[in-house]
């Protein structure tokens, strides 16, 4: 009789717990509400620039040549930034991915400086390094009167400040690259009677291609959207170190709101670009 | 003919100390223990790649405590196999000659003696992605092999493997170090494999290597 009884209660409540009222949709909807509004941001300021500019006037701004010698320079001026900032990085974030060194964690650290720093603030330091006499000697005198090459207030500025943060932003995906390829091949390799350096040239470079484009790409798109540095190191001078970052800044100045939006749409073409080709890499980076 | 002398070698949380064992030239030892004691990094000590503390390991009559991985022509095998993404398994193959500066001919008649040896010539030109477990275990061992090393060392080579396969694997690596003649150390906590296998078995226990004697007790010293 009492067996019965529990055994009825137990059924009872196994019954109720059989309802249906959990529901995965407030979960959806916080969610995805905090998260639209970000999305939301970025597709309305495009959307506004959009309706801002006129196609003729999109066409005005750029027919002038002084934001053609812009566009020029800042497709070479990345592109050589780029190159010297994967150069510079593959070998540099193999060194962070593989070994544990002394100083590892400093050198870590002034890797990730460009990144936190106030963009004039580098520009600034830039100028200062160059001007600064060491014990009578000066990099930019000594580049001058010396090399025959001068660096402050010229196209080379330019560059320089560019790779300044660009490269910063390529050491750290080299090193998330190199970090996801297993160190282990290398090893084995190394056994097969590899040096290091083979067993880096040969095992993990090939598996680091993609890498390396992402690297080069991001550094690009950096190297595209950098101003500050420039207008301190490289001046704002037109047809002599105006990028379209700063021909934003120009247009802006002298208040020709409708040439500084169609640069900038530019611009946002060109980032765009960037964003595919990476997009269609299918690197790990947004993984 | 490997000894290991008095070694002492120390990785993450647990350290070994004055380990001694030898191996005579063309004896196929086991080495048995249960997972986590430190078989791999023994493993990885006699090729170089961990760092001895003290003590020493002698191949052949050379002292190679401190050779490079690359100049103690030791073939290795490593649990996870390590394959190269990048390559084809002909790439495997011949990857050790070319380092070596083999002739074209020589490479090529190498990895065909290999391929045939390992029963793996119908996969040459693939990559390695795709290659099911025993055939990948055929190309991290032929990759080992290609080199005509003077010792062989594989770490669990059978573990990853269903049983039909291991026990084909089994009889390879028994007929292939034979015909390479190549000394030959090889892991496992598996007692069935060690019996099938060894000329010799050494047992790692409380951080030391103890000879088994008995049925597979063999040669070794």
């Amino acid at each position: 009789m009492t067996d019965h009884l529990v055994s009825s209660g137990k059924s009872q409540q196994r019954g109720e717990g059989h309802r249906r009222r959990r529901s995965d949709v407030p979960f959806f909807v916080v969610m995805g509400g905090i998260s639209s509004c970000f999305v939301l941001l970025i597709i309305l300021l495009l959307l506004a620039d959009l309706r801002f500019a006129s196609i003729a006037e999109f066409k005005t701004a750029l027919l002038k040549p002084e934001i053609q010698f812009a566009f020029q320079l800042t497709i070479l001026s990345c592109t050589v930034a780029a190159l010297l900032s994967i150069w510079v990085a593959t070998p540099l974030g193999y060194l962070l991915s593989r070994y544990r060194f002394p100083g590892r964690t400093f050198i870590d650290t002034i890797v990730d400086i460009p990144i936190v720093l106030p963009p004039l603030v580098l520009g600034l330091s830039l100028l200062i390094l160059f001007h600064q006499p060491f014990f009578g000697w000066e990099i930019e005198k000594w580049m001058r009167d010396t090399v025959g090459f001068p660096i402050t207030y010229r196209w080379p500025a330019v560059v320089l400040a560019q790779f300044s943060v660009a490269c910063a932003f390529a050491v750290r995906t080299m090193r998330v690259t190199f970090d996801q390829i297993d160190p282990r091949a290398e090893d084995v390799a190394r056994t097969l009677g590899c040096s290091r350096g083979q067993a880096f040239l040969q095992i993990a470079f090939p598996q680091a291609w993609r890498g390396m484009i992402a690297a080069t790409t991001i550094a690009w798109a950096r190297a595209l959207g950098e101003f500050g540095p420039i207008l301190v190191f490289a001046g704002a001078t037109r047809m002599r170190t105006e990028v379209l970052s700063t021909t934003v800044f120009l247009e802006l100045s002298i208040g020709n709101l409708d040439a500084a939006v169609a640069v900038s749409l530019l611009m946002v073409a060109m980032a765009v670009v960037v964003l595919v080709v990476l997009r269609l890499l299918g690197t790990g980076l947004t993984s | 003919m490997i000894e290991i002398k008095d070694l002492s070698l120390s990785a993450g949380d647990f350290s070994l100390s004055h380990l001694n064992f030898r191996i005579e030239s063309g004896q196929y030892a086991v080495l048995m223990g249960k997972t986590g004691r430190g078989k791999t990094t023994i493993l990885e000590s006699i090729c170089g790649l961990r760092r001895v503390e003290s003590g020493t390991i002698t191949i052949y009559g050379k002292n190679v405590t401190n050779w490079l991985p690359a100049d103690r022509d030791v073939g290795y095998v490593p649990q996870d196999l390590a394959l190269f993404p990048t390559f084809t398994v002909r790439g495997h193959l011949e990857f050790a000659l070319r380092l070596r500066n083999w002739s074209k001919p020589s490479i090529a008649d190498r990895s065909q003696q290999l391929a045939e040896q390992l029963g793996i010539r119908h996969l040459l030109d693939r990559k390695i992605t795709g290659l099911s477990g025993g055939e990948s275990q055929r190309v991290a061992l032929g990759r080992a092999l290609s080199f005509y090393p003077t010792v062989l060392l594989l770490d669990e080579p059978l573990s990853a493997l269903d049983s039909d396969t291991r026990s084909e694997m089994q009889d390879l690596l028994k007929s292939i170090t034979k015909l390479n003649e190549v000394t030959t150390l090889h892991i496992t906590h598996n007692q069935e494999e060690a019996a099938a296998l060894a000329d010799c078995s050494f047992e790692l226990r409380d951080g030391k290597v103890e000879r088994l004697t008995g049925m597979s007790a063999g040669k070794c010293q």
